[in-house]
């Protein structure tokens, strides 16, 4: 199945792209797509549990992926 | 009660006006606004980023929760974004109830979780024109190191 990892802020800017189509085997995970992310040049900026919207709502680590999502990967807010 | 991430200035008599009724005896207006300085060093502006219809969404959820929680629906919120310069504001928040308690803890929950949860970065631009990712989770160096 496919997903789309999205980046912002620092995140973007150190991993040069906003958005990755990554491929992962079926019972994937969000875990599994933050391990991917961090595996890439750059990817260590990432820390290891970041925090991560799935289809723009907050998701936990071990929640289990559909071919689609839209994976948000959070660099810590500072709205306001 | 009205959310927006908006991406011009915001009009804070407008907001005032749409939470603004008879029965209520207090509103509170609270307006976040660009600093001229951060941890020490000369700011002219911030560049503000989001998650645009997550933003939208999350900043919704909260309002509801004040809502539920203070018993109001007399709760206007805008969240700008893109560039502000130094004194523009970046957040308003209007919250009317029949009671000034209740208005006051309603706004302050409202900017609290905001700061917790709203997927918005900010770009801080510095004097000497560098600018920088702020990280409110990092521990922040102020004055001379010991």
């Amino acid at each position: 199945m496919t997903v789309t990892a999205l980046l912002f802020a620092s995140y973007a800017d150190v991993l040069h792209r906003e958005s990755i189509e990554i491929t992962l085997p079926s019972g994937a995970t969000v875990r599994d797509v933050v391990e991917h992310v961090r595996a890439m040049p750059g990817g260590g900026i990432l820390p290891p549990s970041p925090l991560v919207a799935v289809n723009q709502e907050y998701a936990r680590a071990d929640v289990v992926l559909t071919s689609g999502d839209e994976i948000a990967i959070i660099p810590p807010v500072a709205g306001g | 009660m009205r959310t927006a991430i908006v991406d011009d200035v915001i009009d804070v008599e407008t907001l005032l006006s749409e939470v603004e009724r008879d029965s209520n005896g207090a509103s509170v207006i609270f307006i976040g606004t660009v600093r001229d300085q951060n941890n020490g060093r000369p700011v002219t502006g911030i560049e503000y980023a989001c998650y645009g219809p997550m933003a939208a969404r999350e900043l919704a959820s909260i309002c509801t929760e004040a809502s539920e929680r203070f018993a109001t629906v007399d709760i206007v919120v805008e969240h700008r974004v893109g560039h502000l310069f130094v004194g523009e504001a970046s957040v308003v928040i209007a919250v009317a109830h029949a009671r000034r308690a209740s208005a006051y803890e309603a706004s302050r929950y409202i900017i609290e979780q905001i700061k917790r949860r709203l997927p918005i970065w900010k770009r801080e631009e510095y004097t000497d024109g560098t600018r920088e990712w702020v990280d409110p989770t990092a521990v922040a160096v102020v004055g001379p190191e010991s």
